[in-house]
């Protein structure tokens, strides 16, 4: 009973693997692999060390895998995070059916830096506002408190 | 089938097979970025290796070494998206 549900997990993290395997060979696009295999391949290495530590079922060879397992879910995303962002920088090609793409205009290819229209505008309205109420105030007082 | 038999002649064949696949993106990646991420993928593909081995073996010690290489993984990723960014275009 105990082995088979052994077998049982670390089939299911083999499968994932190899379902992340296929999914990098297969998808289009630098980004679709990105967000393929970080999370299919941490989900089945974790499930095979879940898996190996129910077979020896031990404390130290458990707080191992913990450790592993732990250090796989803080890394994967920040290692696919900056990959992602660096090679965007760098001019990789979306996939040509893709739908849209947010950051286009957005990052600044020289100083790296993010610059978001919306919030110019929201800055700008409020800019805006200020001095019609500033206006406003100068032409009548009372009026201030219930507009705003 | 006892538990070593399916870990050997399952288990480990399609751990090989999807370490194969990935190493043919890792060949035909066109960009950088693609043998990087294929290169990421292959590690962690080694990490489970490493621990249905440490099964069949039983030997519990071989973990430490994938302990490392996960460490590994990670710092190769972040020095290799360092060095892209930090490269210039026409190089």
């Amino acid at each position: 009973m105990n082995e088979l549900a052994i077998m049982i997990i670390i089939s299911l993290g083999t499968l994932f693997i190899l379902l992340a395997a296929v999914g990098i060979l297969r998808m289009p696009d630098l980004f679709l692999r990105i967000s393929v295999t970080t999370k299919a391949a941490t989900l089945g290495v974790g499930l095979i060390l879940i898996g190996m530590t129910l077979y020896f079922s031990d404390v130290s060879i458990g707080t191992r895998a913990v450790a592993i397992i732990l250090f796989l879910l803080l890394t994967a995303p920040i290692g696919a995070h900056l990959i992602g962002r660096s090679s965007y920088f760098v001019g990789v090609p979306l996939w040509k059916k893709s739908l849209m793409d947010d950051l286009e205009g957005k990052y600044d290819r020289k100083s790296h830096e993010l610059r978001s229209e919306d919030l110019e505008e929201i800055f700008d309205n409020s800019l805006l506002k200020k001095e019609t109420t500033e206006n406003k105030s100068n032409d009548s007082k009372p009026t201030e408190g219930k507009e705003n | 089938m006892t538990i070593y038999e399916f870990l050997t002649y399952i288990i480990l064949p399609t751990l090989s097979v999807s370490g194969l696949l990935v190493f043919i993106r890792f060949l035909i990646g066109p960009t950088l970025s693609d043998r990087v991420i294929a290169l990421d993928l292959l590690i962690t593909i080694g990490i489970g290796v490493i621990a249905v081995y440490a099964v069949i073996a039983n030997r519990p010690s071989f973990l430490d070494i994938a302990m490392i290489f996960a460490l590994i993984a990670f710092l190769g990723t972040v020095a290799f998206s360092y060095y892209l960014e930090k490269r210039k275009k026409d190089e």
